[in-house]
């Protein structure tokens, strides 16, 4: 088992690596129009050439990377061009906020869509329907969209919510919850029903099995053969689909913490997309990256523990 | 988005035009269609409807409520929002257009090489695919856009490669999955050339899934655009359905109404996108069993009684007919089939694979597959017609009265609980054993059925052990609670040939010294001639003939009796005839 995690951590290691190269390839390309952005229209050459020497964009490409890189390996992604602090600091700011958003929404979402999609594999008919209708409209409503509403009906009109901030767990729990219900809300409606559908996919697929089969034929209980045969072989496919919910929530991040006014990682992303703050965008892909990888580790390791094959090798 | 695409849709593609002939019958795919047509015209025909100038201001109706001129209201800067959403499906689709081309082209050919190939090309496509499904859009779009400029259009073209792996993915799988398809071979050995191959007839297999995954990209494509627009990074000067979001999202407190029409028109139109594709992938899967109940006819059970009732008799079937939902009717997979099981007697099934045998075991064991449905007959078991009982008692039959061995042993445990559990649990449920008892029951049992090791298997995984000692743990799982009647469906097809006739010695051993009944489903005479007292031969659903093991070897009454018999002594190893008493004597 060691040794598959090995593998897989390796994976994501070169993984990370590829995608922080090409990212920085890609965004350090263009910093000439960024200091323009910067110093505004009305700069003059001179002004260009100096703060582009101060932020060190007139070296060549492959020494910027090569500088960035060994800072990097040690924990410094190098300073904000727009905002005040190193990249570490700011990120060390905002990614906890957006983190503690995203787990208590893939936390909710996987017990949501756990059991809906157990009860539409189990009792087919209206559970099952449900879920289906559930789920093109979830598809169909983009989750800012559906923020909006939740800011105007729980917000505005019943003002039971608070429309935007955010609280952080570690001075109320209470005002944490309050403040990341509707955020979380509308994350997680869009991909809930579709989870759903997949774990019930996943069931059904188990219960199809051969070895299913050969228990009912062994007259195990049907109460045995759904929640505990079923079910644990169904866990790996569910565990997939968290995954692929969690990148899906990261993603999602960015609108719905603009929306609810969350200072996290989200907002920070569209503040430095407007001004081009190119070492903090460049930072915010690779800690990204590297959470996604982490998270999948992780799953990885679940689902080693899950399958006895993986776990005795 | 998975959820919405079945992969495995591809192998029975009908015509282009029955296609969308279905597509549009299905009401929700009409009505889809129908949405998504009207979108498009209003895009096209946009400056002909639009009431006013989409980015004409008046100031006096800064978030004005609606009247005759503006029938929606103005927006937040006192433009007419109705005009605005009219002009925004231009910017929508052609974004979607955009979006869809990419990944579809890009998807599509890297899934064809990759598919048809295989190898190198493949790991590399597999990898790249990975690495960009780890990757959040939203904000790779957004680090992005200080990069790609203002226009939106450069945006989608790169979320158009972040969505390549669904392209990829299906059509590799589709293509994996037809290349080695008999028709393929023959268009390479009539020397077709590999590119030619690939667009004539591997395309054509993946077009429809390829329909479905065009729809649901579109759809998240119109999504992800509108949330840039939102964000502020679309081109601030033509009207779209994101932008007016913001604009509306600004002046939220002022006017709430206004973020409602670009938010339905966002939903609609993707749920168009969506509700098409799921009526294109029902239209595939029309010819596949569905959940609709079909009626069974309630025909008169022909009671000719035929000894059914005599106490020798375990097992009566009578007039058995099986059918699986095709369309709206029924397949009979098994019909007029009659046969009785003596207490103590092995009576072996034979038939080629799709005659109705294996069907037969899971009938009378109620097992049938999804969809699998007794049409007529009964199945007397001790006299009982277990057709007629309810789920519960039907359950307490199998174990402890009839049980049953699989074909396939490897498939047939439970992979990740250990064989000694899956031995305890059924002696646990059935029999009432405490788990000492049964632990101990299933040691012996082991032990039993051979096993040299009975703790070291007790204790393994299915994974840890050979085949052979699978079938074995198998049976001793079968004869575990005593069962009157034993059900072995091909149970040494799967395996070695020096291991088959271990396992058919345990089978004659167990069945001789427990005296069960057996009924050994296979298309093996060597098997039968090894083993049963009786056959009964099938064929097409139907048993053509039935008769003592010896006089069907000695004198076959049917045609294809003796075709498959000669079948037996041109091809298969040299088996010395053994006395069917062997077995049958108890």
């Amino acid at each position: 088992m060691l040794m598959f995690l090995a593998k897989r951590l390796a994976t994501g290691v070169i993984l990370l690596a590829s995608i922080a190269t090409i990212t920085f390839f890609l965004v350090f390309s263009g910093t000439q129009r960024v200091v323009v952005n910067i110093l505004g229209q009305s700069a003059t050459d001179a002004d260009i050439a100096a703060l582009t020497r101060k932020l060190g964009i007139d070296r060549p490409l492959l020494t910027q990377y090569a500088d960035w890189l060994s800072h990097a390996l040690r924990g410094d992604l190098g300073n904000a061009w727009t905002m005040d602090g190193s990249v570490t600091d700011i990120l060390g700011r905002t990614l906890p906020v957006t983190l503690s958003i995203v787990a208590f929404a893939i936390a909710v979402m996987a017990i949501l869509a756990a059991l809906l999609g157990i009860a539409a594999a189990t009792r087919s008919g209206w559970i099952d329907r449900l879920i289906q209708v559930l789920s093109v409209i979830g598809f169909s409503m983009p989750n800012f969209w559906l923020g909006l509403l939740l800011i105007i009906f729980f917000a505005l009109t019943l003002q039971v919510l608070p429309a935007t901030g955010f609280v952080s767990p570690a001075s109320s729990v209470t005002g944490w919850l309050a403040s990341i219900t509707l955020p979380a809300g509308a994350l997680i409606l869009s991909g809930v029903a579709s989870a759903a559908q997949q774990v019930r996919g996943a069931v059904l697929d188990a219960l199809r099995q051969d070895y299913v089969r050969t228990l009912w034929a062994r007259g195990v209980s049907p109460r045995s053969i759904f929640f505990r045969h079923a079910l644990r072989n169904a866990v790996p496919a569910a565990l997939t689909v968290l995954s692929v919910q969690f990148i899906a929530l990261l993603s999602g991040s960015a609108v719905i913490e603009r929306i609810f006014a969350i200072p996290g990682l989200g907002a920070l992303t569209v503040q430095s997309a407007v001004v081009g703050d190119i070492p903090v965008l460049m930072g915010i892909v690779t800690s990204m990256v590297a959470v996604v990888v982490v998270v999948n580790l992780f799953i990885d390791l679940l689902n080693a523990l899950a399958n006895p094959k993986v776990r005795l090798s | 988005m998975s959820d919405l695409v079945n992969n495995d849709t591809g192998r029975r593609a009908p015509a282009r035009q029955t296609l969308i002939r279905a597509v549009l019958r299905n009401p929700l795919g009409a009505a889809a269609s129908f949405v998504i047509l009207c979108v498009v015209l209003i895009a096209i025909l946009a400056p002909l409807i639009a009431p006013q100038d989409p980015t004409a201001v008046q100031i006096f109706k800064v978030n004005a409520p609606w009247d005759a001129e503006f029938l929606l209201g103005g927006d937040g800067s006192g433009r007419d929002i109705l005009s605005r959403l009219i002009f925004g499906a231009r910017n929508t689709l052609l974004g979607a257009l955009i979006v869809v081309g990419v990944s579809s082209t890009l998807g599509v050919a890297a899934g064809l090489i990759g598919g048809y190939y295989a190898g190198r090309a493949d790991t590399v496509f597999s990898w790249v695919a990975d690495g960009l499904m780890a990757l959040p859009a939203i904000i790779v779009l957004l680090a992005f856009h200080q990069v790609l400029g203002s226009s939106i259009y450069y945006s989608m073209a790169v979320f158009g490669i972040l969505l390549t792996p669904g392209f990829f993915r299906l059509t590799r799988n589709l293509v994996a999955s037809v290349r080695n398809e008999l028709y393929i071979d023959a268009a390479r050995v009539s020397g077709l050339s590999d590119s030619r191959i690939i667009f004539r007839h591997v395309l054509k297999t993946v077009r429809p899934p390829l329909v479905i995954q065009v729809s649901i990209v579109a759809g998240i494509a119109i999504i992800i655009q509108a949330g840039l627009e939102f964000l502020g990074l679309g081109d601030s000067q033509v009207p779209t359905w994101g932008g007016m979001l913001q604009d509306g999202f600004a002046n939220l407190y002022v006017a709430p109404e206004a973020v409602w029409w670009p938010g339905l028109a966002i939903s609609l139109t993707v749920a168009s996108f969506v509700l098409l594709a799921n009526a294109v992938r029902d239209t595939l899967q029309q010819n596949q069993p569905t959940g609709r109940k079909l009626a069974v006819d309630p025909s008169p059970v022909s009671q000719d009684g035929d000894a059914a009732d005599s106490a020798d008799i375990i097992l009566s079937v009578r007039d058995l007919a099986v059918g699986y939902p095709d369309g709206d009717r029924w397949r009979e997979v098994v019909r007029d089939v009659s046969f009785n099981v003596r207490r103590g007697e092995i009576l072996g099934i034979v038939g080629e694979s799709g005659s109705g045998k294996s069907q037969t075991a899971f009938a009378i064991l109620g097992l049938l597959a999804s969809g699998g449905t007794v049409l007529r007959g009964s199945i007397r078991f001790e006299g009982r017609d277990v057709t007629k009982l309810d789920f519960a008692a039907r359950h307490a039959l199998r174990g402890s009265q009839i049980a049953y061995v699989p074909q396939e042993p490897m498939s047939n445990l439970d992979p990740s609980f250990k064989i000694g559990f899956q031995l305890m649990e059924p002696m646990r449920t059935v029999l009432g054993l405490s788990k000492a008892q049964a632990r101990a029951r299933a040691l012996e049992l082991l032990g039993h059925v051979g096993l040299p090791n009975p703790l070291r298997t007790f204790n393994a995984y299915p994974h840890q052990i050979s085949g052979g000692m699978a079938q074995r743990v198998l049976i001793a799982g079968a004869i575990s609670c005593n069962p009157k009647l034993l059900i072995a469906d091909e149970p040494t097809t799967a395996l070695d040939v020096t291991v088959q006739a271990e396992i058919l010695k345990l089978l004659r051993n167990l069945q001789s010294e427990l005296g069960m009944s057996v009924i050994m489903v296979t298309h093996n005479f060597g098997v039968v001639a090894d083993l049963c007292d009786r056959v009964a031969v099938m064929q097409q659903g139907r048993i053509v003939e039935i008769n003592a093991a010896g006089t069907l070897f000695a004198t076959p009454e049917q045609d294809y009796t003796k075709m498959l018999l000669s079948c037996v002594l041109e091809d298969s190893p040299v088996r010395a005839y053994v006395a069917p008493t062997a077995g049958g004597g108890n």
